[in-house]
């Protein structure tokens, strides 16, 4: 298998890793960019293409399919935040983040979805973002699609998916296929490893090259620290060089100038950046409304082998039961299914002893049903906030409210059915006190007595969202619609935390969308070129 | 005044006796496992994993502290501030009085027996502090994580490990 990181590499592309820095450093650039994930990926592509010089700082490492080998134990602790258990402040929630160069895009699933237009008529109606609607940003989705291959998948769904087509379909809920950003996928199931074979069209094999081979500098194991700003304006960025664990300091010290400065480090890194430099901050938004697509889990015994570690991990979903309420009424969930590994899964299931020996013992059969819950469009759903521990990193309290699991009972009910609709023998809510349940009947009089709270009920989130919310006006924003900060005039955020609220879909297209708009937008001011056309 | 084991995590007094020990623990900061604290947490893994473990005591022994190894890397990968939680945490477990009142286990964790051992980590599971529930999340998760981390305990869920061949 080809790397085309180390073809790159070899051909002279300006990578530092921070943690070999013999001395202390300083560094004039066009723009930086921390981040490069999703948002910092794209917003590199774009600025470089209009001749800017671009730095990117990523505190995490630069891994590619050579390294990409499949094993969780590997992973977990190179390619994601805190080895995979990040979680909230009262443990009660663990979050997935990536963080290697191409962010989370680099351990995502490959689902794909256009912010749906619900969720932008209620960021006109409630934020004032009137410039952001279906119409105006389709043009964006299209062309981030054609770039990042997003297609419908027609292979076959594997058998994990399948369980949610046969049970949907007896029960009459509609399922559809999910897009995938994938170009010769193999089908293998491994996206949260690290694509091994380089189908995923992830930011690491797609922006970044493109950055990177028109003279971009890509920094990793470089944490930025504070920003300084006088008046009006940014002034510098300090980065703190991290030790090859990524978790000690290495003592060395980078720092940035440049005319315009893009935080794109994601939702909890983003706002923290933020809060850490003292940025202005009159309103006390800044972490606030901090969302995480809350999921629980419903795991079932099938009669027949499922694999669901094999496949194309999400390939169908339902969104039927967004559509009951309107959307700022009981909280409305998206079904898909998650792929199953046995850290993943044995981490998550309930219990212990023989009680967890014996469903680890039947991992083939098992099928699992996640549901997302479409938090911040409830007056009551207001999110997390973010905040400063001692050591100046986030934290993040997210309170699960009555609001959460009344969504949540109804989403495990849901996932039920449809399991037993499918034909299951046996199944679970992953809930420490469900004994598990061998007909719907018994699962739907069980399910509607689960004590649901914190630490009983597992709940755990992929899609971290907002922090540094866009709106209108300083009053209720952090930013505007173009991502620009209300207070500085050369601070950008382009990234997954400028969402206001959840999105009811996996995000990663939202911010491909958004970000390639933004993006374009500050190239042509940056640049003295005309600005590209907006519908 | 004698407080029931049961009264005294019920009153709060346990959580506040986590965190006073957690300032007076905080000086080690990060740091290797010491043996009271190996000989703790495989007490928990023993009682954690039976049913994965064999019963055959000395392959049991070894497994067992191959999971330790394996906590042990886990931790070193967690950000400073959650090692130095889980340091407290097991700091605690080894301090004879704490592992008496607050995991009510009688004998030093290398005598306690697997029923024991499982009866403090359901009382921690389904306590009504989400400080002790959470302490028993962590060691559910490091220890399960550690656990099938490895690939001699796949064969024994059927799973495959990852695709070979092509690479
Ligand atoms: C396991 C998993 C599966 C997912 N599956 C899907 C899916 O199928 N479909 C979908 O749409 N979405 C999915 N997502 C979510 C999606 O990938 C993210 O929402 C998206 O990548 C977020 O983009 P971002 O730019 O906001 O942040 P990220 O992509 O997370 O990038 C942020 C980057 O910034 C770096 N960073 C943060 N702070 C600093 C700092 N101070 N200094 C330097 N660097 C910093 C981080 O290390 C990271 O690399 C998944 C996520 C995960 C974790
Ligand atoms: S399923 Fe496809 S995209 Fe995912 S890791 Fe396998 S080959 Fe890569």
């Amino acid at each position: 298998m080809q790397d085309p990181i180390k073809t790159g590499l070899a051909n002279g592309w300006k990578h530092i890793d921070a943690s070999t820095l013999a001395r202390s450093q300083t560094v004039e650039a066009d723009v930086v960019i921390v981040g490069t994930g999703a948002g910092g990926g794209v917003t590199a592509d774009i600025l470089s293409d209009a001749g800017l010089r671009v730095v990117l700082i990523e505190e995490g490492p630069l891994r590619s399919s050579s390294d990409f080998r499949m094993r969780e134990a590997d992973a977990y602790p190179e390619l994601y935040q805190e080895s995979a258990s990040r979680k909230t402040a009262d443990k009660a929630v663990n979050i997935l983040q990536g963080r290697c160069v191409g962010g989370s895009t680099t351990v995502n699933w490959t689902s794909s979805f256009r912010t749906p237009p619900e969720v932008f008529d209620f960021w006109q109606r409630q934020f004032g973002l009137r410039q952001l609607s279906v119409e105006s940003m389709s043009s964006w989705f299209a062309v981030m699609e054609h770039k990042l291959w997003v297609r419908s998948w027609d292979t076959p769904p594997n058998q994990n998916n399948q369980v949610l087509v046969a049970g949907a379909e007896k029960l009459g809920i509609p399922v559809a296929g999910i897009k995938r950003n994938v170009k010769g996928c193999w089908n293998l199931g491994y996206c949260g490893m690290g694509c091994p074979t380089n189908a995923k069209q992830s930011m690491l094999l797609t922006t970044i090259p493109a950055a990177l081979n028109r003279g971009a500098t890509l920094y990793t194991r470089l944490r930025a620290e504070r920003l300084r700003f006088n008046g009006s304006r940014v002034s510098a960025l300090d980065c703190m060089a991290l030790q090859p664990d990524g978790i000690h300091p290495a003592g060395k010290r980078v720092q940035l100038r440049a005319r315009h400065f893009v935080v794109a480090g994601g939702a909890i890194g983003s706002p923290a950046l933020l809060m850490r430099s003292g940025i202005p901050d009159p309103y006390r938004l800044l972490g606030k409304r901090t969302f995480l697509h809350p999921v629980v889990i419903s795991s079932a015994l099938m009669p027949a082998r499922v694999d669901a570690y094999a496949g194309a991990p999400q390939s169908i979903y339902s969104d039927y039961f967004l559509h009951r309420a309107p959307i700022d009424g009981p909280l409305g969930f998206k079904l898909e299914t998650p792929p199953l590994h046995p850290v993943l899964y044995a981490t998550t299931l309930q219990g212990f002893g023989e009680a967890h020996a014996r469903l680890m013992r039947e991992f083939t059969h098992v099928n699992a049903l996640l549901a997302l819950l479409r938090d911040g469009f409830h007056p009551e759903s207001r999110g997390g906030q973010v905040r400063l521990g001692s050591d100046g990193l986030p934290v993040l309290d997210y309170p699960l409210g009555d609001v959460i699991w009344e969504g949540a009972r109804r989403a495990l009910l849901a996932m039920a059915e449809i399991q037993f609709a499918a034909g299951a023998r046996w199944v679970t809510p992953v809930h420490e006190t469900s004994p598990g349940y061998s007909s719907w009947a018994e699962a739907k009089k069980g399910i509607a007595e689960l004590p649901l709270k914190p630490f009983l009920c597992r709940v755990v989130s992929a899609h971290v969202m907002g922090g540094c919310g866009m709106a209108d006006t300083p009053q209720r924003g952090v930013v505007d619609h173009r991502g620009r900060h209300f207070w500085l005039g050369n601070l950008s955020v382009h990234d997954g935390s400028v969402f206001p609220t959840s999105l009811g879909a996996n995000p990663q297209l939202s911010i491909y969308g958004l970000v390639a708009r933004n993006a374009s937008l500050l190239a042509a001011e940056l640049s003295g070129r005309p600005p590209p056309v907006i519908p | 005044m004698i407080l029931s084991r049961r009264q005294f995590i019920q009153t709060g007094l346990a959580g506040s006796l986590v965190l006073s020990f957690a300032g007076w623990l905080n000086a080690a900061g990060a740091r290797r496992l010491s043996a009271a604290e190996r000989e703790m947490l495989a007490a928990l893994c023993s009682a954690l994993l039976d049913g994965a473990l064999p019963k055959d005591t000395e392959q049991r022994r070894q497994l067992v502290a191959l999971t330790v190894d394996g906590i042990a890397t886990a931790v070193a990968g967690l950000s400073l501030a959650s090692q130095k939680e889980l340091g407290e945490l097991f700091g605690l477990l080894v301090l004879a009085p704490a592992r008496l009142l607050l995991a009510g286990v009688g004998k030093p964790w290398r005598e306690a027996s697997v029923a024991e051992v499982s009866e403090f980590l359901q009382d921690w599971r389904s306590s009504r502090l989400g400080l002790l529930q959470s302490a028993y999340g962590a060691l559910h998760d490091l220890t399960f994580g550690a656990w099938y981390a490895r690939a001699d305990t796949w064969e024994a869920i059927g799973y495959p490990g990852p695709p070979r061949g092509y690479f």
